[in-house]
């Protein structure tokens, strides 16, 4: 569900009204009252948000910050695109939302992370558990290795439904099948005793989905999860999180290192570089003005339909850098063609570009600087 | 032409449904002929252990000493007097008491490895899966254990409590079963150790956390399926040396209180005889060595065909 601002005002007004119109004395008026106030908080709040996020390993060369000083927030049924390079932290973002970063070496070191009015980091780790599955699902990058290859596929699925929602063995096989045909895999109850080794990538993709929405989550986190598919069934699967998510009104972060998964998928997109965030915006604004050189060389490097045959991929040349001791300056300037000294000198902040809710961190696209 | 129906042949080679981690280990097992053999002597072990008071006449505590005098008071050979193995100087008949240590020492293999997989097990476990502090207590009380002389360990068990309740359960049996695991867990708990560390990073146990599943049903339910392989093969390879170590014990005059006699036992009263009857040395150290040989060659038939590196070949 995505507010409007108008929305937000009646729900304000409605609150503001109330006083005189109703006794608060009568346990009725008290129970509309708390019901308005309770709807308010509803609709101010986002579904997510993340706050100075920071998420370090201790490694023996080093602390390495893998996710370094990240906020942002995500509406109720909104779709996130999380877009970068490979170990620029998106997985590792991801991982410390459910709080399933590696400990040791990882720990998240820094950061809010409110979830729906929950503050997680306060979480204990058996409050943490129980909301995990129930309220976020998590879709895994390969589905050959993301399903445990001694269990039933019908026991994985109904595993969820029976510790969160607390259905006999019984229901929550029904609730599988329910899930399987759902996920579009032919004569479910028949395939719930098979195991995993029985399915194809594609068959096994549609399982996690299964698994991730068992418990009808208000989130699911997507890693990546068409990059070990063939590209036809990257389609299919895509497809199906779009329309499932859009029917059970769940909101998704979609990790993708494929700036075309995250048009076609998202409402936003947060582009990820050395454990920072480097740009967001609407999923427009970011593909019709980039405002990060980093984004330009991300949307470079795609294969393009229209281009010459023979020419070369354009590439992003160099590494992404070491996470061990990152200085204060721009961490891509030693690989971009428009770098300057100030960019090698001082890290820029995320600074808001044509409208409020674009920002970017580039001293060269700022206001006044020296890329148009 | 001849490429278009080779192209279209190969769909149906794909219609194969895959086979299951156990049916493939159980093929490429079958086609072990040692394995085989191993299995089928455990098998007939087995078979003897539990029938054997029905297959012959005599008690193995029976006396015949009219066949013995009759033999001028020297052990009976083979096949005289109604003796397929002959007797010892006591007239106890040397195929009922072959049996009945048969029983001694299958009973030894199930009730150590039932001890070894009641401690190994927990403990492998619980270090592998919280790491740290735990795991390195328990593995440096695992070392302790491992460097502690076994047959010393269970003899001093076996005469320090030899006249207690428990000392003289299953005819003084118990004791030593129980005194044979207490030391044998150690590598059990280390591969049950090490199985879960590795499982423990896989996408599936991550997964399993991501949907809310308990610790505790993580390890249980996700994990220990998948290390049955090594521990399988653990207890198969285990039950020789139990065996091997309960038959030293009854050479050394430790174990089944008389007149219930292991096949250790019996080794030693034939040693006694050895120039002049060896029959009864030669039956007791046969039966040892075929037992022996048998589980170990199961066990690494068993090793070869759950060996994951080999999965899906023949």
């Amino acid at each position: 569900m995505t507010l409007t601002d108008d929305d937000r005002q009646t729900a304000g007004a409605a609150v503001t009204e109330l006083p005189d119109s109703v006794d608060i004395v009568t346990e009725e008026g008290r129970r509309l009252a708390q019901q308005l106030v309770d709807a308010r908080e509803h609709h101010a709040r986002k579904l997510l948000e993340v706050r100075n996020l920071s998420t370090q390993f201790f490694t023996k060369e080093g602390v390495v910050h893998a996710v370094d000083d990240v906020s942002f927030e995500l509406d109720y049924g909104e779709t996130l695109g999380l877009v970068g390079e490979s170990g620029c932290g998106k997985s590792v973002t991801a991982l410390s939302l459910t709080r399933l970063v590696p400990s040791p070496p990882g720990k998240i070191v820094a950061g809010e992370i409110i979830f729906d009015g929950i503050d997680l980091m306060r979480l204990s780790k058996e409050e943490m558990r129980l909301l995990r599955g129930k309220k976020i699902g998590f879709i895994f990058q390969d589905p050959m290795t993301s399903l445990n290859p001694t269990l039933t596929i019908g026991y994985q699925i109904a595993e969820s439904a029976r510790i969160h929602m607390g259905l006999s063995r019984r229901a929550a096989d029904d609730r599988a099948v329910e899930l399987l045909g759902k996920v579009g895999i032919p004569r479910a109850r028949e395939r719930m005793g098979d195991y995993p080794h029985q399915f194809s990538g594609g068959m096994r993709q549609r399982v996690m989905i299964a698994i991730a929405l068992a418990c009808d989550p208000m989130l699911l986190l997507a890693d990546e999860p068409t990059t070990a598919l063939d590209v036809t069934i990257q389609a299919q699967i895509l497809d199906l999180i779009r329309s499932l998510s859009e029917e059970f009104g769940t909101a998704v972060i979609l990790i993708t290192h494929d700036l075309g998964i995250a048009a076609g998928m998202c409402n936003r997109v947060n582009v990820m570089y050395a454990g920072r965030i480097v740009e967001t915006a609407n999923v427009d604004d970011v593909f019709e003005r980039p405002r990060m050189p980093y984004t330009w060389g991300l949307m470079d490097s795609l294969p393009r339909l229209d281009e010459e045959r023979g020419a070369r991929l354009r590439t992003i040349e160099g590494m992404p850098p070491d996470l061990v001791s990152p200085p204060d300056a721009c961490r891509f300037a030693p690989r971009c063609t428009y770098v300057r000294d100030v960019c090698r000198e001082h890290e820029p902040a995320l600074t808001a570009r044509d409208t409020a809710d674009h920002l970017a961190r580039c001293w060269g696209t700022e206001s006044g600087g020296w890329i148009k | 032409m001849a490429t278009r129906t080779q192209s279209l042949e190969a769909p149906a080679d794909l219609q194969h449904k895959p086979t299951s981690l156990w049916r493939d280990a159980l093929g490429r097992l079958v086609k072990n002929r040692l394995a085989v053999v191993g299995g089928i002597i455990v098998v007939i072990l087995v078979f003897l252990a539990v029938f054997g008071p029905f297959l012959t006449p005599w008690n193995y505590a029976a006396q015949d000493l009219k066949s013995v005098a009759a033999n001028h008071n020297a052990p009976v050979p083979p096949l005289k007097f109604g003796h397929l193995f002959g007797t010892d100087n006591l007239g106890h008949d040397l195929f009922s008491r072959l049996l009945d240590g048969t029983r001694i020492s299958m009973t030894v293999a199930l009730v150590v490895q039932v001890v070894v997989l009641f401690i190994g097990i927990p403990i492998g476990a619980a270090a592998g899966w919280f790491g740290g502090r735990i795991d390195n207590l328990l593995m440096r009380f695992t070392d302790v254990v491992y460097a502690f002389p076994d047959l010393l360990f269970v003899i001093l068990l076996s005469v320090s409590l030899k006249d207690t309740w428990f000392g003289n359960a299953m005819d003084g049996l118990l004791l030593v079963f129980v005194a044979i695991g207490v030391v044998a867990w150690v590598t059990m708990a280390r591969i049950v150790r090490g199985q879960i560390l590795s499982l423990k990073e896989t996408e599936y146990v991550e997964a399993a956390r991501a949907i809310g599943v308990s610790d505790f049903k993580i390890v249980t339910r996700h994990m220990l399926p998948n290390a049955i392989g090594p521990v399988i093969v653990a207890v198969t390879l285990g039950i020789p040396a139990a065996i091997l170590t309960e038959a030293v014990l009854g050479f050394l005059g430790i174990g089944a209180n008389p007149p219930r006699a292991s096949w250790g036992t019996l080794i030693n009263t034939g040693s006694q005889w050895m120039s002049s009857t060896p029959h009864l040395l030669v039956f007791p150290a046969l039966a040892i060595a075929i037992a022996l040989l048998s589980f170990t060659f199961l066990g690494d038939g068993l090793r070869d065909a759950l060996d994951p590196k080999l999965r899906g070949k023949q």
